[in-house]
């Protein structure tokens, strides 16, 4: 079985977030890691590698530092990495699922993984995006993937609950935590992932070019939220004070 | 000529979701200032009594998609539905609320249609004619204002609890279409709603929340009890979810659900930067904790530094008295 996962490296979860001096995120000396969402893909890319001798490929569309989290991936097992650097200042999710979709469509697949959604932008479209121009059905927010027979059995969380899907292969499947529990790179694995491919691109190698993949969406302008400032500390004794919250919440911030 | 703000109605088993007439109630303005409709489109299966409610909220025209392969939710054959309508009738914008199906059903009606989608956007406003939206990245930790200049329809979700839903009172005009719902891929084989008589986490007014000071599962309980009388949903921090104690579906944070409720009453969180991404946008904040050095009363608008075994019951029996 051939999987491939599309997979993103981004800001550490606990990294603090400005805004720089040309009003972009800065990105100076902050710690990037795989997005937590796509480790989860890589995991159960890996379970299904093991149980049918299949291959792991994992792709991602960034500049260099990107690279990274394609190691990672590697070291945890997965076989081979494509890294595709736009050169693009501006993209948006269009653009990252045209050129992934590209080069996904030069590999072979039964099985797509990706995060269902990235923990910077989370805007959670891109494989689908991939998915449609595939022309693949797809499965988001999964937490339970069984393969067999040329078909896939997947949970997937609803609204207020969760929903068994069936599918025919290739299709594309999006990880939700609760999948399962991703593995560490072993010293081993590590040791292996510096020997293993890893194909750099750029847009012209797939014969596209930055016109074909513009952005339809437009960022104008990034900031910070307003600080929330301290309130009030309740004093006194349990029962006084739960009393005088109670009332604050009635009458002076009205909210109850 | 593009023309028309729709809103895609959610419903499951002929119950409207919320988020749709918070998107009526906005849309309603931008459609105003635009000149142009309000449009519902509203697939289902036997779902044609609905259109008159969604005209009270705004709507100046409901498109009702009709088939019975749109009985059930699935991603092929809504996306293929909304996507021929939209085709046919050329909108100048679609929303739809940014919950599990619409996040699903966004993205792959943006790529047929070959358009842009901004995601759990948190305001809209026209800017010199233009739709701005203005969305969280990194979990709240920064905002994002962008448009989709040039490609149509623009396309976003709007996170649910973000717009007071204001009634119109018009009586929409309803137009029926047989759906074109083309070659479905899923197979829906199993649905399991959890039963609960708690309002769903993203979309409560209040929401009572328990993190490590919690102690166990056990103690879950005296929240529930709390939730119960405020008529608010569970939710947890992910110190609480990691130790096991209450399923993954319930966290708050960057790695879980965002709430934007009017109280969060936050009890035994110390208010990690993970947790704070997902809910600071909450109106009203209120903590408690032992521990009065937690960061969690630095963003909350109310505290009480103490033991929330002893707090918590007592908030219950002081909201019990006034809520009578």
């Amino acid at each position: 079985m051939k999987i491939v996962v599309c997979m993103k490296q981004t800001f550490d979860t606990e990294a603090k977030i400005a805004v720089d001096a040309n009003g972009k995120i800065n990105k100076q000396g902050v710690s990037l890691i795989m997005n937590p969402y796509d480790e989860f893909a890589v995991e159960e890319a890996l379970r299904i590698k093991e149980k049918t001798a299949g291959e792991v490929t994992v792709v991602t569309v960034a500049g260099p530092e990107g690279q990274d989290a394609l190691r990672q991936a590697l070291a945890m097992g997965a076989d081979k990495a494509v890294l595709v650097d736009p050169g693009m200042d501006e993209i948006d999710e269009f653009t990252t699922a045209s050129i992934l979709a590209k080069a996904i469509s030069e590999i072979e697949y039964d099985v797509l993984l990706g995060g269902f959604r990235a923990i910077d932008d989370g805007s959670a479209q891109v494989a689908g995006r991939v998915a449609e121009i595939l022309g693949i059905p797809v499965v988001n927010v999964i937490t339970k993937l069984e393969i067999a027979d040329g078909k896939a059995v997947a949970n997937s969380e609803i609204e207020g609950g969760s929903q068994t899907v069936e599918v025919a292969l290739p299709a594309m499947f999006t990880a939700q935590k609760g999948l399962n529990e991703p593995r560490y790179p072993s010293m081993k694995g590590i040791m292996q992932a510096k020997k293993k491919p890893m194909d750099k691109k750029v847009l012209g190698d797939l014969g596209l070019d930055a016109g074909q993949v513009a952005p339809k969406v437009k960022a104008i302008s990034y900031f910070l939220p307003s600080a929330r400032a301290a309130g009030k500390i309740i004093p006194g004794e349990p029962a006084d004070a739960a009393r005088d919250l109670v009332k604050a919440l009635r009458e002076e911030a009205k909210v109850i | 000529m593009a023309k028309g703000i729709w809103v895609y109605v959610e419903q499951r088993d002929g119950k409207v979701k919320k988020v749709t007439y918070e998107l009526l109630s906005g849309g309603r303005k931008i459609a105003d200032s635009l000149g142009e409709e309000l449009c519902a489109v509203l697939p289902g299966k036997g779902v044609a009594g609905l259109a008159a409610e969604l005209g009270e909220y705004g709507a100046d025209k409901v498109f009702v998609l009709e088939s019975d392969s749109l009985e059930n939710y699935t991603t092929d054959a809504y996306a293929n539905a909304v996507a021929d309508l939209a085709r046919q009738n050329d909108p100048t914008a679609i929303l739809m609320g940014c919950t599990v199906t619409g996040r699903d059903l966004a993205a792959q009606v943006a790529q047929k249609l070959g358009t842009g989608l901004m995601t759990d956007c948190t305001e809209m406003a026209l800017e010199n004619g233009q739709l701005v939206f203005t969305r969280p990245i990194y979990a709240g930790k920064a905002f994002v204002k962008a448009s989709c200049p040039e490609a149509r329809p623009a396309m976003a979700t709007i996170r649910p609890n973000i717009i007071a839903i204001e009634k119109a009172g018009r009586s929409a005009e309803v137009v029926s279409t047989a759906a074109n719902t083309g070659d479905i891929r899923q197979v829906i084989k199993d649905i399991a709603l959890q039963i609960s008589t708690r309002p769903e986490l993203t979309e409560a007014d209040i929401v009572v929340s328990g993190g490590r000071g919690m102690k166990g599962p056990e103690n879950f309980k005296i929240l529930e009890e709390l939730a119960d009388v405020l008529g608010a949903a569970v939710g947890a921090s992910r110190a609480a979810v990691d130790a096991g104690w209450i399923t993954h579906s319930f966290q708050v944070g960057q790695t879980g659900k965002t709430v934007s409720p009017v109280v969060y009453i936050a009890c035994g969180i110390s208010g990690a930067i993970q947790h704070l991404a997902g809910m600071s946008s909450s109106k009203c904040i209120v903590a408690v904790n032992k521990d009065p050095e937690a960061n969690i009363f630095k963003v909350a608008d109310y505290g009480i530094v103490g033991d929330l075994f002893e707090v918590v019951p007592l908030l219950k029996e002081e909201f019990k008295k006034i809520l009578a």
